[in-house]
C-alpha cells in the first residue's frame, strides 16, 4: 500500500506540475495607469478572449485570424519586439503605460484594430499589463520622458503656405503622395518592421489619424514618429512653429474633417 | 480502450482460478496493478478535464462578421450567440467598428456577409396533464386528463442571417427564418441609418427587428422547447386576446442612442400592433415600446446596468366579418394595454446576473375576449399581473458557460372575478451548459444540453389542475 500511495503522489506531482504549465506562466507584471493598477494575471483571460485571434497566444502576430486580416490593413502587432506605433515617448523608446491604455481604448483607426473602448478601464489597464509580459524590453527598460508638444500657433494663410512648404520639403508626398491619399511613388514598397507590406495614411478618407483625432496627437506622432512603420520621427527636422504649419496645412487635406454639428456639440459624450 | 479491457478480463480470469491460499505478496502485486490502474484512469480523466475547460483559451467564431474584421467570436460575445458590452457597442453602432474601414466598398470583394444556424438535437417532451380522447379517434368517446411524453431524434429550423452595411452609416439585417419544416419567415428585415447628424444618439431603424428588451430573446442561451424562451415576454392570462408580445420581433420603425461605449443607452419604437404579421392582419392601431439603461464600472466586478422599460398600446377587439369570417386589417374597437418593467444585468466576476421584474395589464376587454361593442361579463375587470426573472450566467471561459434561470408570473387580478386566484401563474426553471469545442474564425459549434421544466397553474384542460412540463434537450448548435 505504501508504494501504491508513493505512486498516487507521484501522480499528483505530474498533475500539478501540468496544471501549472497549462496555466502559462504570468510574469509578475503590472501596469499603472493614474489610480488604476493593472495585472497581467486578471489580463490573460481577457487577452485570450479578444485579443488572441490576431495577436496570438504567445504575442507575436500569429493569431489564427492574422493571415485572414483584410489585405488593406497592417499586420497585426507583433508585441515580443516591444515597438508600438503610438506612443508619447520618444521613437526608439518603450510606450508608458498610459500609451497602451490609450490604444487599447482609442483603437488604431484605418487597421483591423478596433476600439476596446467598451471593456471596462480595469479590463483594459489588466490588459496593458498582459500585454507587456510579451516583451523583455518592458522588464529591462524603462520608458523615456514623454515629448513636449509646443503650443499650437495660430490658424494664417502664411501658416498654411509655410505648410505647404514643408510637406514638398520633407518629402511627406514620397509615401502620402502629392494629395495625401497615401499615393506616393514609394507607397507601393514600403514594410513594416517584419516585412509586411503598410499603406500610409490616405489624408483625403475619414477624420482621424492612427493614434488619435486632435491636432495635438498628429503633433505627438510628428515628434515620436510610428516605431515599427516607416514614418520616422521629424523631431530633428520641424522647429518650434513647423509643427503646426504643417499641421494645419494637413488639415486642409482632410476633406472629411469638419467642426462637429450642433447635434454632436449636444449629445457628443 | 481495447488494452484497458483486456487488462479487466484479465484480471477475472485470474479471480476465478485464485486458490484459497493465495499468497499475500500475489495480493500486494493486484493492489498495485490495480492502484496503477486507478491512478491512470485519475490521470487521463483530469487531463481531460483539463484540456476541455482549461486548454483552449481562445474561441472564435461569427461567421459573417469575423469574416469581415478577423475578430474571434469571444470578441463580441460572452457566450455565443449572448452578446458582451463590446458586441453591444458594435451593435448599437449599426455593425460598425468605426474604423473608416465599415463600407462594403472597403472589403475583399469576395466577403460573403451570411451566417446559417441550425441545431440538430435530441429531445424529450413531457406533459403532466393533456386532454387525451378516451378512444383514440373518437372526439365523441370523452376525453381524460393523461400525461403524455414523447422523445427523439429531430432538428431547428434554420436562420440565415445576412447583416452589414450598405454603405458607412447605413446598416442592414436580412434573416429569413425556416420551422423544421421549412417553412420561412421574415424573422428580421431591416435597414438602419446610423450616427445621423453626425451623432450617436441618433439611429433611426426601419422594417422588422426585435424590440430593445432588456435580455435579448433572440440571443437566449437555452433552447428547449420549454426553456427557450422567456415567459415573461410572451405571457397572456388564459382567454386574453390581446395578441402582441414583446419577445416577438415587431414590425415599426425604432430611434435608438447611445454614448461611446453604450454605458448610456436608450430606444423608442413606434411598431404596427400586428405583432410583426406582415400582410396588416389586424387593424391600425400603433404600440410604442421604450427603454432606458445606464451602466457603470465597480472595480473587480464589472458593469453594473440598470434600466426600464415600458411597451404600451392598443389591440382591436372586433372585426368585420365576410361570410362569419374576419376580414384581415379590418380591426377596430382598440382597447388598450400596458407592460412597465425594471431590470439589473450585473456583472459579479464571472457570472452575469440578470434580473427583470415586468408588470402588466390588458383591458377587460381584450382580458375577456370581448368586443368593444359587446357588454362585458359580469364583473369584468382588467387583468393584471407581476412577472421576472433570474438568470445567472457563469462564463467560466469563452469555449464553456453554465446557464440556470428561474422565472415567474403571479397573477394580481383576473380577468373575472370567478376565475381561480392562481389561474395562469406560471413557474419556471431551467438548467443547462454550453461547449464550444470546436471553433475557428469560419465556424463555430457548441454542445448544448439543458433541462428545463415549467407548470402552469390551475390551467390543466379538463380539470383546471396545475399543469406541468418539461423539456429535456441534448444537440449541436453551430454556425458558420
Amino acid at each position: 500500500m505504501a508504494e501504491g500511495a508513493k505512486h498516487l503522489v507521484r501522480i499528483g506531482a505530474v498533475v500539478a506540475a501540468m496544471i501549472v504549465l497549462m496555466s502559462t506562466p504570468c510574469k509578475s507584471q503590472e501596469s499603472h495607469i493614474g489610480n488604476l493598477t493593472g495585472l497581467a494575471k486578471r489580463g490573460r483571460p481577457i487577452y485570450a478572449r479578444y485579443c488572441v485571434g490576431c495577436h496570438g497566444e504567445r504575442g507575436d502576430g500569429a493569431g489564427e485570424n492574422a493571415p485572414h486580416v483584410n489585405p488593406q490593413f497592417p499586420q497585426p502587432r507583433d508585441f515580443t519586439v516591444g515597438l508600438f506605433k503610438c506612443r508619447s515617448t520618444p521613437s526608439g523608446s518603450i510606450p508608458l503605460d498610459s500609451d497602451l491604455f490609450d490604444t487599447v481604448g482609442r483603437g488604431i483607426n484605418t487597421t483591423a484594430m478596433p476600439s476596446w473602448f467598451p471593456l471596462t478601464r480595469q479590463e483594459r489597464a489588466d490588459l496593458v499589463a498582459y500585454i507587456k509580459t510579451f516583451s523583455p524590453r518592458f522588464r529591462d527598460e524603462k520608458p523615456d520622458p514623454a515629448v513636449i508638444i509646443p503650443p499650437e500657433t495660430a490658424l494664417t494663410p502664411a501658416s498654411l503656405e509655410r505648410g505647404k512648404g514643408l510637406y514638398e520639403a520633407n518629402k511627406c508626398g514620397e509615401c502620402h503622395g502629392k494629395d495625401g491619399r497615401g499615393d506616393g511613388p514609394s507607397a507601393p514598397s514600403l514594410r513594416d518592421n517584419k516585412g509586411n507590406p503598410i499603406p500610409p495614411y490616405d489624408f483625403t478618407t475619414g477624420e482621424r489619424f492612427k493614434c488619435g483625432q486632435t491636432d495635438s496627437d498628429l503633433a505627438r506622432i510628428f515628434l515620436t514618429g510610428l516605431d515599427g512603420t516607416p514614418m520616422p520621427t521629424y523631431v530633428d527636422y520641424l522647429q518650434g512653429d513647423q509643427i503646426w504649419d504643417l499641421i494645419h496645412y494637413l488639415r486642409t487635406l482632410q476633406t472629411n474633417h469638419k467642426h462637429k454639428t450642433l447635434w454632436a456639440r449636444l449629445f457628443a459624450d | 480502450m481495447g488494452g484497458l479491457g483486456k487488462r479487466n478480463a484479465k484480471s477475472a480470469v485470474s479471480h476465478q482460478i485464485r486458490p484459497a491460499q493465495e499468497s499475500s505478496v500475489e495480493r500486494r502485486g493486484e493492489i498495485r496493478a490495480r492502484t496503477r490502474e486507478i491512478s491512470w484512469l485519475l490521470l487521463y480523466s483530469v487531463v481531460l478535464c483539463s484540456t476541455l475547460l482549461m486548454g483552449s483559451p481562445t474561441a472564435q467564431a461569427i461567421p459573417a462578421f469575423a469574416r469581415k474584421y478577423s475578430l474571434p467570436c469571444s470578441a463580441c460575445h460572452e457566450a455565443w450567440p449572448k452578446l458582451n458590452e463590446f458586441g453591444q457597442v458594435f451593435r448599437d453602432n449599426g455593425y460598425q467598428l468605426g474604423n473608416d474601414r465599415d463600407a462594403p466598398i472597403t472589403q475583399i470583394p469576395s466577403y460573403w456577409p451570411i451566417t446559417f444556424r441550425i441545431t440538430p438535437q435530441w429531445h424529450r417532451e413531457y406533459n403532466q396533464r393533456v386532454a387525451v380522447d378516451n378512444i383514440p379517434g373518437d372526439p365523441a368517446s370523452g376525453q381524460t386528463e393523461q400525461r403524455v411524453s414523447t422523445s427523439g431524434f429531430d432538428i431547428s429550423g434554420v436562420d440565415i442571417w445576412a447583416a452589414g452595411t450598405l454603405a458607412k452609416n447605413i446598416s442592414f439585417v436580412v434573416l429569413p427564418s425556416s420551422d423544421e419544416n421549412g417553412n420561412f419567415h421574415f424573422e428580421s428585415a431591416f435597414v438602419r441609418f446610423d450616427n445621423l447628424a453626425g451623432s450617436r444618439w441618433l439611429n433611426l431603424k426601419f422594417g422588422k427587428f426585435e424590440l430593445d428588451t432588456p435580455v435579448s430573446e433572440k440571443r437566449i442561451l437555452t433552447l428547449s422547447n420549454d426553456g427557450g424562451f422567456y415567459q415573461n415576454y410572451h405571457f397572456e392570462p388564459p382567454g386574453d386576446t390581446n395578441i402582441t408580445e414583446m419577445g416577438d420581433n415587431q414590425l415599426g420603425v425604432e430611434l435608438l442612442g447611445h454614448s461611446a461605449n453604450s454605458y448610456t443607452r436608450y430606444s423608442v419604437a413606434v411598431v404596427s400592433d400586428s405583432d410583426g404579421s406582415p400582410n396588416l392582419p389586424t387593424g391600425r392601431g400603433y404600440d410604442v415600446y421604450s427603454n432606458v439603461s445606464h451602466a457603470f464600472e465597480v472595480p473587480h466586478l464589472g458593469l453594473q446596468r440598470f434600466g426600464v422599460l415600458n411597451f404600451t398600446g392598443e389591440s382591436p377587439t372586433a372585426y368585420q366579418t365576410s361570410n362569419g369570417q374576419p376580414i384581415p386589417g379590418t380591426g377596430s374597437g382598440n382597447k388598450p394595454w400596458y407592460r412597465v418593467g425594471a431590470y439589473a444585468l450585473d456583472y459579479i466576476g464571472k457570472f452575469d446576473l440578470s434580473t427583470v421584474y415586468v408588470h402588466a395589464s390588458d383591458s377587460a376587454y381584450l382580458g375577456t375576449g370581448t368586443a368593444a361593442n359587446q357588454p362585458l361579463p359580469a364583473g369584468a375587470r382588467a387583468p393584471a399581473w407581476n412577472g421576472g426573472f433570474v438568470e445567472s450566467d457563469y462564463v467560466y471561459s469563452p469555449r464553456l458557460v453554465l446557464v440556470t434561470r428561474y422565472e415567474a408570473v403571479r397573477m394580481s387580478q383576473q380577468a373575472l372575478p370567478t376565475s381561480p386566484h392562481a389561474l395562469g401563474n406560471i413557474d419556471a426553471a431551467t438548467v443547462g451548459y454550453r461547449w464550444y469545442p470546436i471553433m475557428n474564425s469560419r465556424a463555430g459549434l457548441a454542445w448544448h444540453q439543458e433541462y428545463s421544466w415549467m407548470i402552469s397553474r390551475d390551467s390543466s384542460p379538463l380539470t383546471g389542475r396545475d399543469a406541468a412540463g418539461s423539456s429535456l434537450f441534448f444537440g449541436f448548435d453551430f454556425a458558420f
